[in-house]
Parts: structure tokens; sequence; C-alpha cells
């Protein structure tokens, strides 16, 4: 019983003097330390700009995907209560999200208000002497992918001698060209933050080994003067910790100064996109990740820079 | 309390430099009692700093084995290394401070190694700066000290944890004649509390004037072992 407490006691004043050492080290290579800690902030700037932009994607491409649309445009002899069948037929579909329905009259007067300042347009309508447009549903889907299907059932359904045209075809290449984009943007993502992700680790990893093989030598003395390895190992990795540490705050800072000034100015481009409160919401998920990553890189890079010395 | 036994060290050969294998020490036996001051001598390369390394377990020999009070050196544990190496002084040549402590943590770090006690370290540390004459060089870092001084705090360093054998590898090698004998007199201050010391040099006016035991090796082995030995090459 007195022994475990005397063996309780010294790994205490084992694991203080270690992090004394650690602090020691710490503050005595000041310079490397902080050319590492430069390093590792590059590194979590980068994993925080991965974080906040996954965020800030699905907004521009949700906003994207919004603005897409398929108008059926229905024969003139159509009556408007047939159209509205078709419209609560269509609603049903479950891939539909929305469905608006624009009569002759109102897609007239849309076209006037748009063209107001063209009066050769207004004109040449006006000269036709009778309303030239047709009365359309406006569908809306939850995704691009799902317009196809939509545009299948109205052709092939019982309501195709009503349809006169849809111009899904017509917007057929945008509405891929949206879609395959959303992907691309998803795999370039993905594939970048791999390959970048590697090379940053990689040069923290070789900073903090040219740290610890300037130590090498002394190291070794250290095992030859009775040092176990968990003795030598732990100064290290408490320097590891405060590097990591040191980082994850700076970055955390960075992140927030270029949040803050760039708020204002995103908004003016798109204003679904607050970058202050994807910041502030993320706040604590985007500090524990760069604390991990910081720490765990000084860590880990230590332990294995410091394996060979370790030999004697 | 140690006992090299017929100690054979060659090491290979490389075959990208075109090195043929080389024979550090061939087939080396003594015996070196408590407390005793020993020292070995011989050329560059008869084997002298190999010796103190297989002694200290930094390199494993051949064949053969040594046996530091019952225990062989090389045949225990890795983990149980630093245990024993708690129980061995070593001076080197070039010092081997630690370039980022004072002169103080220097000598204080063995003792934190052991787990003494705080109150502890301190006065022996302060006690130990005293004998070899570096009170006021406490906190002076290895590059502000002079090599003498270097010297004696590599040597408070080995003896602050009270060994029970000091390694000394030409610990006066890189010293003029004056530090050089107020080494030496440290050394065998040392040896005088009890503490055995085994001292590799090639310097033929600190063997003549110390009268102790002498142990010549010329090319790996054992040449002569005298009582009150000479430094005749």
């Amino acid at each position: 019983m007195r022994s475990a407490a005397v063996l309780y006691c010294n790994m205490l004043v084992s694991l203080k003097r270690i992090i004394k050492a650690g602090w020691k080290n710490f503050c005595r290579n000041i310079t490397p330390n902080l050319a590492t800690i430069f390093i590792m902030v590059m590194v979590l700037i980068f994993i925080a700009s991965l974080f906040l932009l996954n965020p800030i994607s699905k907004i521009l491409i949700s906003d994207l995907q919004k603005k897409i649309d398929v108008s059926v445009y229905f024969k003139e002899e159509a009556l408007p209560d047939e159209i509205l069948k078709v419209k609560s037929e269509i609603v049903k579909i479950p891939e539909v999200k929305e469905v608006e329905y624009i009569s002759r009259e109102q897609a007239l007067e849309k076209f006037i208000e748009r063209h107001s300042d063209d009066p050769v347009l207004i004109e040449s309508v006006t000269e036709v002497g009778y309303n030239p447009f047709l009365a359309s549903l406006n569908i809306k889907a939850y995704q691009a992918s799902q317009y196809e299907q939509v545009a299948k059932f109205l052709e092939t359904g019982p309501f195709k001698d009503l349809v006169d045209k849809i111009d899904y075809y017509q917007r057929k290449p945008v509405i891929e060209k949206v879609f395959s984009l959303t992907q691309a943007i998803n795999k370039t993502g993905i594939f970048l933050a791999t390959i970048l992700g590697v090379i940053a680790i990689l040069i923290a990893f070789s900073t903090i080994r040219i740290a610890i093989y300037n130590s090498g030598k002394e190291i070794s003395i250290m095992r030859l003067v009775g040092a176990s390895n968990w003795f030598i190992r732990g100064p290290f990795l408490i320097q590891g910790i405060i590097i990591g540490f040191s980082a994850a705050v700076v970055t955390l800072l960075i992140t927030f100064a270029v949040c803050l000034v760039l708020d204002s100015r995103v908004a003016v481009i798109a204003p679904d996109i607050k970058l202050l409160t994807i910041f502030a919401s993320n706040f604590w998920k985007l500090f524990l990740v760069q604390l991990a990553t910081g720490i765990g890189l000084g860590v880990v890079s230590s332990l294995i820079a410091i394996r060979k010395y370790l030999k004697i | 309390m140690i006992s090299i036994q017929n100690i054979t060290k060659i090491y290979p050969s490389h075959t990208a430099t075109g090195d043929k294998p080389a024979v550090a020490l061939d087939n080396v036996s003594f015996e070196i009692k408590k407390p005793e001051f020993v020292s070995i001598v011989g050329k560059s390369g008869a084997g002298k700093t190999t010796l103190l390394k297989l002694i200290l377990a930094e390199e494993k020999p051949t064949s053969g084995s040594i046996i530091f009070d019952d225990i062989d050196i090389h045949r225990i544990k890795k983990s149980q290394l630093p245990k024993l190496r708690q129980r061995i002084g070593i001076v080197f040549q070039d010092y081997k401070l630690f370039p980022t402590k004072t002169a103080s943590e220097n000598i204080a770090y063995v003792m934190e190694v052991m787990g003494a006690k705080d109150e502890e370290i301190q006065r022996d540390v302060s006690q130990v700066l005293e004998l070899v004459g570096l009170k006021d060089k406490a906190d002076n870092f290895p590059n502000e000290l002079s090599g003498g001084e270097k010297q004696r705090a590599a040597i408070a360093r080995a003896l602050i944890h009270r060994p029970e054998l000091i390694l000394a590898d030409e610990p006066t090698g890189n010293l003029d004649p004056y530090h050089t004998f107020d080494i030496i007199r440290l050394l065998v201050k040392i040896y005088e509390l009890g503490t055995t010391v085994i001292l590799a040099t090639h310097n033929k006016t600190v063997i003549n004037s110390l009268g102790k035991r002498v142990i010549t090796l010329e090319q790996g082995r054992v040449v002569k072992d005298e009582e009150r030995g000479r430094f005749i090459l």
C-alpha cells in the first residue's frame, strides 16, 4: 500500500518535471518553435477553410438549383380547369417541390412587364391582335436529377394531348451542367482536400522532425546518463502539445478576423451566405478539429522523429 | 565488481566503402575490484573507447560478456538499462553537456531522472558545484563556460548521484596541462571517497603521475596489466 503511494508520488514528480522541461524547451528554442507553429497554422487554416467552404458551397449549390425549373406549355384549346387538374396530379409526384400555374393572361402581363422599356416588342404583340402566349405550369423539383422523370411523366401520362411542349429538353443541357457541376465540385473538393491535406501534414511533420534532429545528440546523452524513454520523450511531447495548441488558437483568431472582414462583402454578392454565422455555428467543431489536428500532428511527429535516437 | 570475460568486438565490413571488418577488441578479459582506480591506456584505435561503450551497454559485444555485480549487462532487458546506467557516471572527452540547460540544470538532470526530491537536488547540486569549483557559474549555459569548466561540470554531472562506477573517456583530451591535472585530482578525490574509476587516456604524464593500476591495450588486446603501472608503449 505504502509502496503504491510512493510510486504514485514519484510519477507525479516525474510528470511535473516533464511538463516543466517541455515548457523550458519550448521557451529556449523559441525561433524554431515559432517556425513550426507558422507551418502548422498554414495546415490548420487550410483545414478551417475546407470546413467553412463546405457549408458555403452547399448554400451556393442549393441557390443554383433553386433557379432551375421546368415549364410545361399547354395547347391553346386547353381549359384552365383542365390545366389545374394536371397541376393537382403533378403535385402528387414525390419528387416535385412546387408547381405554379401561369395563365395565358398572366404570361402576357409578365411579358409586357419584362419588356416595358422595349416599345418595338410591345408593339409587335399588339399587332398580332390576340394573346399569343400559352398557359403553362412552372415545376420545381427537389433535385436537378429529377426533372427528367417529371418530363417523362407529362409526355407519356394521361395528359399528353393537352401538352404543347415541355421546355425541359431546351433547358436540358443547362440542367445537366448544373447537375454535373455540383458533383464535380464535390469530387474535386474531396480530391484536392486529400492531396493538399497530405502535403500539409508532411510539411508539418518534417518541420518537427528537423527540430528534433537538432536535439538528436542530446537525446542520446539522456539515454546514456540513465533517463528512461518516457522521461526523454515527455518534454518533446509537451512541446508538441504547446505548439499544436498555439497553432490552433492562432488559426482560430485568423479565421475569425477573415470572416469579420469578408462578412459584409460576401453578403453583397451572395445574401444567403453569412460568414460570421457560419463561423459561430461551427466554432466548437472547428476549434476541436484544429486542436486535435495540431496536437495530434505535434505529438505523432515528435514520437516518430524521436524513435531512432532512443535505440541506444 | 566488474568482470570482463573474453570480450571481442568486431565492427562489420561496409560493402559500400570497401572497408574490411575491423576488430576493435580481441578476447579481452580482466576484473576490477571495488573501489579501484584503473587506467586503460593505448594508442588511438587500441579499443579504449569501445571497451567503455561496452561497459555502458551503448554497444553490444560480438562475443563474451561483462558482469557488473552479478548482472550480465548485455543480457538484461532494454527497459532495465536506465536503472543500470543510473549506477554509472560517465565523462566524455567532448563533455557532452546539454546545450540548452544551464550548468546546474545539467548536473541536476541525473537526479531528476532518478526521481530525487527537489530539496535533495538543490542541496546536492550546490555541494557538487562547490566541489568542482563552479558555484559562480551555476546559471551559465555550456557555451558560456571554458573547456576546463565544461569538463568540471561534466564530472559534477557524473558524480552527483553517487554512482558506484565512473567511466572517464579521455576526459583531459581537450584541456591544457593546468586543467588536465585539475580534472585528474578531482577523479582521484572521487576514488578516495569510495567510487571505482575507469580512466581511458593516452596522456603519458597523467598515467605516470598516478601510480595506480594500468591496463595497456594494443590492437584490441590486453598486452599489460600492472598494479602500479606506467605508460610504456
